[in-house]
C-alpha cells in the first residue's frame, strides 16, 4: 500500500486509514479541514470547490510526508484523474451568461472552468515545477489511472507523483482519494490498480 | 521509435492536412469579424466552420445527427485519418485520447435541447468516438488547458513505449461557443482585429475551431522520410493559474527538457504557441532566450486560424511535420514589428529550410507549458 494517502469526501476526511475529527458536511468540512489542519493560505477562499477538496487532500498528505517543504521542486509531478472535468465551473459560469438580461460574465469564475487549475494550484502552493496533468475517463478506471501514473514515470525528472481521482459534481458533493507514490515503488500496473481500488472501497 | 503514420486537419481551411497546410502556405485565412453572433453583446474576430458546409462530408462517413458538432469533427477527422493510416480502428491494440478543454460545454446553455446533458463530460464525448469505430479500450481525455495537444501526443508516446498498444489516434478538438468567446472577453484576451504574434501592436488572440489528428505506430527502425515524435515534456510554473510566469520558467525548463543533447542547429524552427496576447508571447520570448534558441526561427499559426484550444497542438504540429516536408519555414502571418523584449527570428514570409527537425511549444492557465521535438527519420 501506499505510504500516504487520503480520502475526502463530503461527509468523511481519512488520512493514511484513519478517520480525521470533523463535524461539518459538504462545503463547510472542506472549510472546517482548512482551519483545522492548514490556515495560512488565504488563497483558499478564492478557490473553487474542485482547487478546495484538492488542494487541502494535498495538504494532508505533504503534512503527513513529513519532508521540507515549500522548497523549489523539479522532481514531482501532480496527476490527477475524474469524471466531471470542471463541470461544477462551468455550471457556475454558465449562470453568469445564461440571461442576457443579466449577462456578467466574469473572468474570476471563467479561470476555473478548467479541470488542470487544481493541479496548478498545488504547483505554486509547494514551488513545483514538474509535470501536472489532468486526464478526464467516463468513469474511474483503476487499470487506466495505474497505467497512466507509472507512464508518468518515462520522464526521468519525475521521481514522485502525487496523483489519484479528484471529482466534484457540485460545490457540496466531491470526491477525492489522493496518494504519493515514488519512482520504482510499484513495478507493474496490477499492483498499483489494486492500491488504488483499495482506497476507493475504504 | 514513435513514428506519425497519418493525421488529418478539419479546419474551416479545408477537410485534409494538405489542403490546410496549402491555404496556410498561400497565406489564407478564415478569421472574420463577427457582429451580433450567439446575440454576444460585443463583437468578436473568430475562425469558424460554416457547420453546412461539412454537411455532404459526414454524410459520406455516416455520422448522422445522433452526435453534436463537436463530435461529428471529432469523428471526420479520425476517419479521414484512419483510412490513410489503413489500420484497424475496432482492435484493441488501438487507444484513443481526445484533447480538448470544453468538448460540448454549449450543452449546458438551458436553451440546448436534443442531445442528453450527460454529453458535456468530456468522457461521454470520447465515448462516441470509441463506440462510433467500435473500439473497446476506454478513452483517455487529456484536459490540461491549451497544453492539451501536445500533453495528448506525449501520452501517446508513453503509451506506445509499453507493449498494450501497436497504434494510438490522437484527436485534438474544440468548437467556439458564447461560454468560450464570453469568458476569454471577459479577460480581455481577445483582439477586435486579426491577432498579430510577436507583434509590437498585438492587441490579443482570436479563437477558432478545429479538429486534427495524428496516428502513431511504435517501429524498431525508422525510415528517412517517416516523422518521429522523439522527446516530450510538461512543466509548470508555479507562478499564477491565469498569467504566464515573467521569467519563462515552466516554458524554459520544458524547452530545455526535450532538447537534451540535441544539436541546436539541427532545429530548423520553434512553432511557438504564439496567442498574440502581449504576456503570452513576451513570456515564450524570454524562455527561448534561456534555453540558448535565440537563433533559431520561430513562428506561430495563430494568425490563420485563430487559438483552437485542444486542437491547437495537434494541428500545429501536424502542419509543421508538412511545411518541413515542403523545406518550408511558414510565415507568421499578422507578424510585422518585434514586439517581444527578447530578439527572436521572425518572418512573415514563408523561408526555406533543408533542416529536418523542430520543437512544437505550447502553455496554458494553469501555469502549465508543454515541448515536443519532432525529428524526420529520427535521432541519430
Amino acid at each position: 500500500m501506499m505510504r500516504h494517502y487520503v480520502t475526502i469526501q463530503p461527509d468523511l476526511a481519512m488520512l493514511d486509514g484513519k478517520f480525521l475529527e470533523s463535524k461539518e458536511i459538504g462545503s463547510a468540512l472542506l472549510v472546517e479541514l482548512y482551519r483545522n489542519h492548514i490556515g495560512d493560505y488565504p488563497k483558499f477562499f478564492k478557490m473553487d470547490a474542485l482547487c478546495r477538496v484538492g488542494f487541502v487532500a494535498s495538504e494532508l498528505l505533504l503534512q503527513a510526508e513529513n519532508n521540507v517543504r515549500f522548497e523549489p521542486c523539479d522532481d514531482r509531478a501532480v496527476i490527477f484523474f475524474n469524471q466531471s472535468g470542471s463541470l461544477n465551473a462551468d455550471t457556475h459560469y454558465q449562470a453568469t451568461i445564461q440571461d442576457p438580461g443579466n449577462f456578467f460574465p466574469s473572468p474570476a469564475a471563467f479561470v476555473y472552468t478548467l479541470p488542470n487549475i487544481v493541479t496548478g494550484e498545488i504547483a505554486i502552493r509547494n514551488k513545483y515545477y514538474g509535470e501536472t496533468s489532468f486526464i478526464v475517463l467516463e468513469q474511474a478506471d483503476s487499470a487506466v489511472m495505474a497505467r497512466q501514473l507509472l507512464n508518468a514515470f518515462l520522464d526521468s525528472a519525475t521521481q514522485s507523483i502525487i496523483g489519484g481521482w479528484i471529482n466534484c459534481d457540485d460545490d457540496e458533493h466531491f470526491d477525492a482519494r489522493l496518494f504519493i507514490i515514488e519512482r520504482n515503488e510499484y513495478a507493474d500496473v496490477e499492483t498499483l490498480a489494486k492500491d488504488i481500488e483499495t482506497i476507493k472501497i475504504q | 521509435m514513435i513514428v506519425r503514420i497519418a493525421d488529418n486537419i478539419v479546419s474551416p481551411l479545408g477537410t485534409t492536412s494538405e489542403a490546410n497546410y496549402l491555404a496556410v502556405k498561400s497565406g489564407k485565412s478564415e478569421l472574420k469579424r463577427y457582429e451580433g453572433k450567439w446575440n454576444l453583446p460585443e463583437p468578436f474576430v473568430a475562425s469558424l466552420i460554416d457547420r453546412p458546409s461539412l454537411d455532404d462530408e459526414f454524410a459520406a462517413h455516416n455520422i448522422d445527427d445522433r452526435y453534436t458538432f463537436f463530435e461529428k469533427v471529432v469523428i471526420l477527422s479520425s476517419c479521414k485519418a484512419l483510412a490513410n493510416a489503413k489500420i484497424d480502428a475496432s482492435s484493441e491494440k488501438v487507444l484513443f485520447i481526445l484533447s480538448t478543454t470544453k468538448g460540448n460545454v454549449h450543452l449546458l446553455d438551458a436553451n440546448e435541447t436534443g442531445f442528453p446533458k450527460e454529453r458535456v463530460l468530456l468522457g461521454q464525448a470520447a465515448r462516441q468516438l470509441t463506440d462510433f469505430f467500435h473500439n473497446p479500450n476506454q478513452p483517455i481525455v487529456v484536459s490540461n488547458a491549451c497544453i492539451s495537444g501536445v500533453c495528448a501526443q506525449i501520452e501517446a508516446i508513453r503509451n506506445l513505449q509499453g507493449n498494450r498498444f501497436e497504434y494510438v489516434v490522437v484527436v485534438g478538438a474544440d468548437v467556439q461557443s458564447p461560454f468560450i468567446v464570453s469568458g476569454f472577453q471577459s479577460f480581455k484576451a481577445l483582439s477586435v482585429e486579426p491577432c498579430k504574434p510577436f507583434d509590437a501592436d498585438r492587441t490579443g488572440l482570436n479563437l477558432g475551431d478545429a479538429a486534427a489528428t495524428i496516428i502513431y505506430a511504435r517501429r524498431d527502425a525508422v525510415m528517412a522520410d517517416e516523422w518521429v515524435a522523439c522527446r516530450g515534456a510538461i512543466r509548470n510554473d508555479a507562478n499564477h493559474i491565469s498569467g504566464p510566469s515573467r521569467v519563462g520558467e515552466g516554458s524554459f525548463r520544458a524547452l530545455k527538457a526535450v532538447l537534451g543533447d540535441f544539436s541546436r542547429d539541427e532545429i530548423a524552427f520553434i512553432n511557438a504557441h504564439g496567442t498574440a496576447t502581449p504576456y503570452n508571447d513576451e513570456m515564450e520570448s524570454i524562455a527561448i532566450e534561456r534555453a540558448g534558441l535565440s537563433s533559431v526561427p520561430v513562428n506561430a499559426l495563430k494568425g490563420y486560424f485563430g487559438h483552437t484550444m485542444g486542437a491547437a497542438g495537434v494541428l500545429e504540429s501536424i502542419l509543421s511535420m508538412k511545411a518541413i516536408d515542403d523545406h518550408t519555414i511558414l510565415a507568421t502571418r499578422g507578424y510585422n514589428n518585434i514586439g517581444v523584449s527578447h530578439p527572436l527570428v521572425l518572418s512573415n514570409q514563408n523561408c526555406p529550410t533543408e533542416k529536418r527537425a523542430f520543437i512544437k511549444l505550447l502553455s496554458g492557465f494553469g501555469g502549465c507549458n508543454a515541448a515536443l521535438l519532432f525529428v524526420k527519420g529520427g535521432q541519430q
